[in-house]
């Protein structure tokens, strides 16, 4: 069996970038194992700019900027196997994967880093009624028909998730000729950046629903219409609210989910949040050497912040390579009020990097304090504004600041008047 | 003829809300703006607005049947359209570098269409 | 104008088991089933249960096709090489009354030699953690098997035409002429002569009747909805049935299936529009409220897809398997709702043995072959078969699914023959591309590539299954 140093699942923005940070921290025998037949990952579908502005300071469309890792990777030599299905992980990392030259092939590794993307939520899974003509697509599938290989899926579209995602979409159909007739919205704010808002709905004046969802879908063969109903304070449909437009196309921008099968299945323990792995500060799951970042750890708005943190995964598997796993006790960080989900889940006490925590806040807020406590103990306290649950954020916790601690770390956030 | 419009400025997440006074097509006062680009994304945006524009054009003998693209500056919103009306005549041929020039001078604006990546023969 | 001995009109469950019964004798048969596909009605959306026949009632045809086609599984399972599981049933029974009803059941299964088990509420959540604390007994009919009911429809239709039963897809039925003691069927844009016709049309019995005779019965629709749970859901080993009754029926029910999710459903609604098969709130409501009844802690927000069918139910509260009295030769087999998927192998060899007999010899056919050959699927070999398979056919290496792990090796299969898939969704039906927990959000970009490819046509011509069911508009280039 050929044994690697490590083995990245996945050879998207995440994979890309730990690939390369794992070459410069002198990990030369490593593996890159992707399924499509091109590396990029979803950057090569999202035509779109704004991406780079923080790791490069410039905006990149999704592919420029998935080829600047490309060219990262080639010129450090990365083996990336294409065309190569991840169809097991074991908890003694051997990973078994599939494709035509060679085979059905198990390879192990000293360390493992999943960076396996996510996948769309669908129309089954958030279940809106009616029957199940052709004409419903997920936001990524319409885009990646678009984008990829040059087709337009309809000519009437109604978009539901006010997401970035179905924005972008929003604009590119209309771009290309289709007209979008609105976008609704289940919450009641947007979940875009106010950026997307301008430049796809404002821009070409197409309705935002909010507070609104698709409640029915009629066609027999091919979608004939939807009907769209507003919601009360729980986002259930009021009765009497609804409306019908008349569309041939729905695309649905309803959430991203990790691509977990993989870890779920070797037995990693997974947070039911953010329904990827559950890591330390070394982005380690809860099996030795297996290491997990990108939107196969928790879903990303930014792929500066996926690069990132694919980066400080790589190092903590470079560590992990070097030193062995640390064995002192583990503090806890836990989501306090206002904040959904924080990674990484632990830290070690004897951390000695500095860790970047990701959080989300759980709902909008105009002025807000971030505070990071222990118990009694105000570790730090931040102001922020502004404050969207679909722009992530993140803070950072010193290693000087764990000492002494005793109980968990809880990230939270109070509104300000 | 004066006119009174809002705009959220994009330039950083601050997102000041912008109070822009038009008269005669003119931008005669912005407030709001916390910074100096808040004011100069006002002068512009309110008045004749400026976008980058992605799309994807027509490739032979390249993995995908279409090659993204992106202006290389900002056109005028208002000629969105006919852009992508020239974008849509162009017909190009793999091997393609990311940065290559696949339209000049798009509607003599200045600006040119580039490849937005690499898209190497696969025959 | 083709010729033929008997025409089945319908290729469902039913329509598929009679052509393949029939294509072991020396006739002519001819199917024509008006969708793009085999299985496009209730066949496709139903429960996937063999029931073991403990429910019809005595006297009935339900009755006596459920508990022989049940049987009659056994062999035909293994003779098409079709997957199936062994779940067993749990009738659950929450209190006296209903343990009454239970003796009903048992006293039947003694008479018709179905074997079963009886648990106290007890011991059977100690089999299965998750039902009620109501439930006080069950009893365990352990040999009902979970099918996928599609695939035994399509590999019956695939015996049928290997044994020279032709088959005309997409060929609607419009008119049967009565000539000279023959039947004229024009389907699609052909008519077929024939002596007999086998009226198998599911939802559209009643109007293909009318074509002949004035019909006794009328179709009365009644819909069934469904939650389809994610495959790694542990939620029940058994099939688990509440007590059945007179207007629910069978009730909502837990059925593990045969590829490891987990069906809930169905209700039972008369429906106007008999080819609605859309979802509705308070169908899907009732299946939430009804089966906490019988289990609980079922994570309806594990749920990857809803889908509803259509039960060809009627105005007889029996299957109506007879020959036309004024039509002599016209045999309808209609109203074949539940247990009509348990009950097909049955139905097939009884509308040959008390009416096809009456009207030919049935002579048997020289090296007809009642079976199949197993499909290959990748995610059931070990590593060596992989190998040495991909090794020969590199196309089993490449992986399209991910989410179900299916090859495009796999997909080439299931277009290859006169039964080939030619939509999105005949693909799904053959090899599953799309079954899965992102239901075809990665996958079918890639499966219209092969088929666009594989068929020679234009991926803006490829339909998701019905006749006008586009997937793509229009190319921007």
């Amino acid at each position: 069996m050929r044994h690697y140093q490590a083995i990245i699942i996945g050879g998207g923005s995440a994979g890309l970038s730990a690939a390369v940070t794992l070459k410069d921290k002198g990990i030369e025998d490593i593996l890159v194992l992707e399924k499509d037949r091109e590396p990029g990952g979803i950057l090569e579908q999202c035509i779109h700019n704004g991406f780079g502005l923080q790791r490069f300071k410039e905006q990149l469309s999704g592919p420029a900027y998935a080829e600047r890792y490309i060219r990262m990777a080639e010129e450090r030599n990365v083996e990336i196997k294409l065309n190569s299905m991840v169809i097991k992980l074991t908890p003694d990392r051997k990973v078994e994967y599939v494709n035509s030259e060679e085979g059905d092939v198990t390879v192990s590794a000293d360390c493992v880093i999943l960076a396996v993307g996510c996948y769309e939520r669908s129309r089954g899974a958030i279940n809106i009624y009616g029957t199940r003509p052709s004409g419903v697509y997920t936001a990524g599938q319409a885009q990646k028909y678009l984008n990829m290989n040059g087709y337009v899926v309809g000519r009437k579209v109604f978009i539901l998730g006010s997401g970035d995602i179905g924005l972008i979409m929003a604009r590119r159909m209309t771009l290309e000729g289709a007209t979008v007739v609105g976008v609704a919205e289940l919450m009641p704010y947007s979940n875009g950046l106010p950026r997307n808002m301008k430049q796809c709905l404002e821009d070409f004046n197409i309705p935002l629903y909010l507070s609104h969802t698709v409640t029915n879908i009629f066609g027999k063969d091919r979608l004939e219409g939807i009907e769209l109903s507003e919601v009360d304070d729980k986002r259930n449909p009021i009765k009497g609210s609804e409306k019908y437009f008349d569309v041939d196309t729905l695309l649905l921008s309803v959430g991203l989910i990790p691509e977990n099968h993989l870890a779920d299945e070797a037995g990693i323990e997974m947070d039911p949040v953010t329904r990827g792995p559950k890591v330390d500060e070394n982005y380690m799951t809860s099996i030795d050497g297996i290491f997990a970042c990108g939107n196969g750890l928790h879903v990303h708005d930014l792929v500066d912040f996926v690069s990132l943190q694919a980066e400080r995964a790589a190092e903590g598997a470079a560590r992990y390579l070097s030193e062995g796993k640390s064995v002192a006790g583990v503090i806890t960080l836990r989501n306090g009020s206002n904040v959904s989900y924080t990674v990484p889940k632990y830290i070690h006490k004897d951390a000695v990097i500095n860790t970047e925590v990701f959080f989300r806040a759980s709902r909008p807020m105009e002025k807000a304090s971030l505070t990071v406590s222990c118990g009694d103990r105000l570790i730090r306290k931040l102001a922020r504004r502004k404050v969207m649950p679909s722009e992530m954020d993140r803070v950072m916790i010193a290693a000087k600041d764990l000492k002494d601690l005793d109980g968990d770390i809880v990230i939270s956030m109070e509104e300000n008047a | 003829m004066t006119e009174n419009k809002e705009l959220i400025c994009i330039n950083c997440p601050m997102g000041c809300r912008l109070n822009v006074t038009i008269e005669d097509g003119r931008v005669t006062e912005v407030t709001g703006n916390t910074c100096p680009r808040g004011r100069e994304y006002a002068l512009k945006e309110a008045v004749d607005p400026m976008r980058i524009l992605t799309s994807t054009v027509k490739i032979e003998g390249a993995v995908h049947r279409v090659l993204p693209v992106i202006s290389d500056g900002e056109i005028p919103l208002r000629q969105m359209f006919e852009a992508m009306a020239e974008i849509k005549k162009i017909d190009v041929t793999a091997p393609v570098k990311e940065g290559d020039i696949v339209l000049h001078d798009i509607l003599g604006s200045g600006v040119n269409i580039i490849a937005s990546r690499t898209m190497d023969r696969v025959d | 104008m083709t010729k033929a001995d008997i025409v089945i009109i319908g290729g469902g469950i039913t329509g598929t088991m009679i052509a393949r019964a029939l294509s072991k004798y020396d006739l002519r048969t001819v199917l024509v089933e008006k969708e793009n596909d085999i299985a496009d009605g209730a066949t496709m959306a139903n429960s996937a249960i063999v029931h073991v026949g403990y429910d019809p009632e005595d006297g009935t045809l339900k009755g006596l096709l459920n508990v022989r086609g049940a049987r009659l599984y056994d062999t035909i399972l293994d003779e098409m090489n079709c997957r199936y599981l062994t779940k067993g049933a749990f009738i659950a029974a929450c209190g006296e009354e209903e343990e009454k009803h239970l003796a009903v059941l048992t006293e039947r299964a003694d008479r018709r030699g179905i074997p079963y088990r009886i648990l106290s509420g007890d011991e059977a959540r100690k089999e299965e953690p998750n039902l009620s604390e109501d439930v006080t007994k069950v009893i365990d009919f352990y040999t009902t098997k979970v099918i996928y009911p599609w695939e035994v429809a399509l590999k019956a239709a695939k015996v049928a035409v290997n044994n020279g039963v032709q088959i005309l897809l997409g060929h609607e039925v419009t008119d049967i002429e009565k000539m000279n003691g023959k039947y004229a069927v024009h389907a699609g844009n052909e008519i077929i002569e024939a002596s007999c016709v086998i009226n198998a049309a599911g939802i559209m019995a009643d109007r293909i009747a009318s074509f002949v005779e004035e019909p006794w019965f009328t179709m009365r629709p009644r819909r069934g909805e469904y939650f389809v749970l994610d495959k790694d859901v542990h939620l029940v080993d058994h099939i688990i049935f509440p007590v059945p009754s007179e207007e629910k029926g069978k009730g909502v029910l837990a059925v593990p299936t045969v590829y490891g999710n987990t069906l809930i459903g169905p209700n039972s609604d008369y429906i106007d529009d008999r080819e609605d098969n859309g979802t509705s709130y308070y169908g899907l409501d009732y299946v939430r409220k009804n089966m906490a009844k019988t289990l609980r802690n079922v994570p309806f927000n594990r749920s990857i897809r809803t889908f509803a069918g259509i039960r060809p139910a009627s105005t007889s509260s029996d299957f109506i398997i007879e020959e036309s009295k004024t039509s002599e030769g016209f045999i309808n087999v209609a109203s074949i709702e539940s247990p009509g998927l348990a009950s097909s192998p049955a139905i097939a060899e009884y509308v040959t043995q008390n009416f096809i007999s009456k009207h030919f010899d049935l002579k048997e056919k020289e090296g007809y072959d009642m079976t199949l050959p197993k499909d290959i699927v990748l995610s059931d070999m070990t590593e060596e078969e992989r190998n040495m398979l991909i090794r020969e056919r590199p196309e089993y290496g490449r992986i399209v699914c991910r989410c179900e792990q299916i090859s495009e090796g796999e997909i080439l299969d299931a277009l290859k023959g006169p039964l080939g898939a030619t939509t999105v969704k005949g693909v799904k039906k053959r090899c599953r591309p799309g079954m899965g927990r992102c239901q075809g959000g990665f996958c079918e970009p890639l499966v219209m590539e092969i088929l666009s490819r594989e068929l020679n046509r234009d991926p803006l011509d490829i339909e998701l299954d019905g006749k006008g069911s586009y997937i793509l508009e229009r190319s921007n280039r």
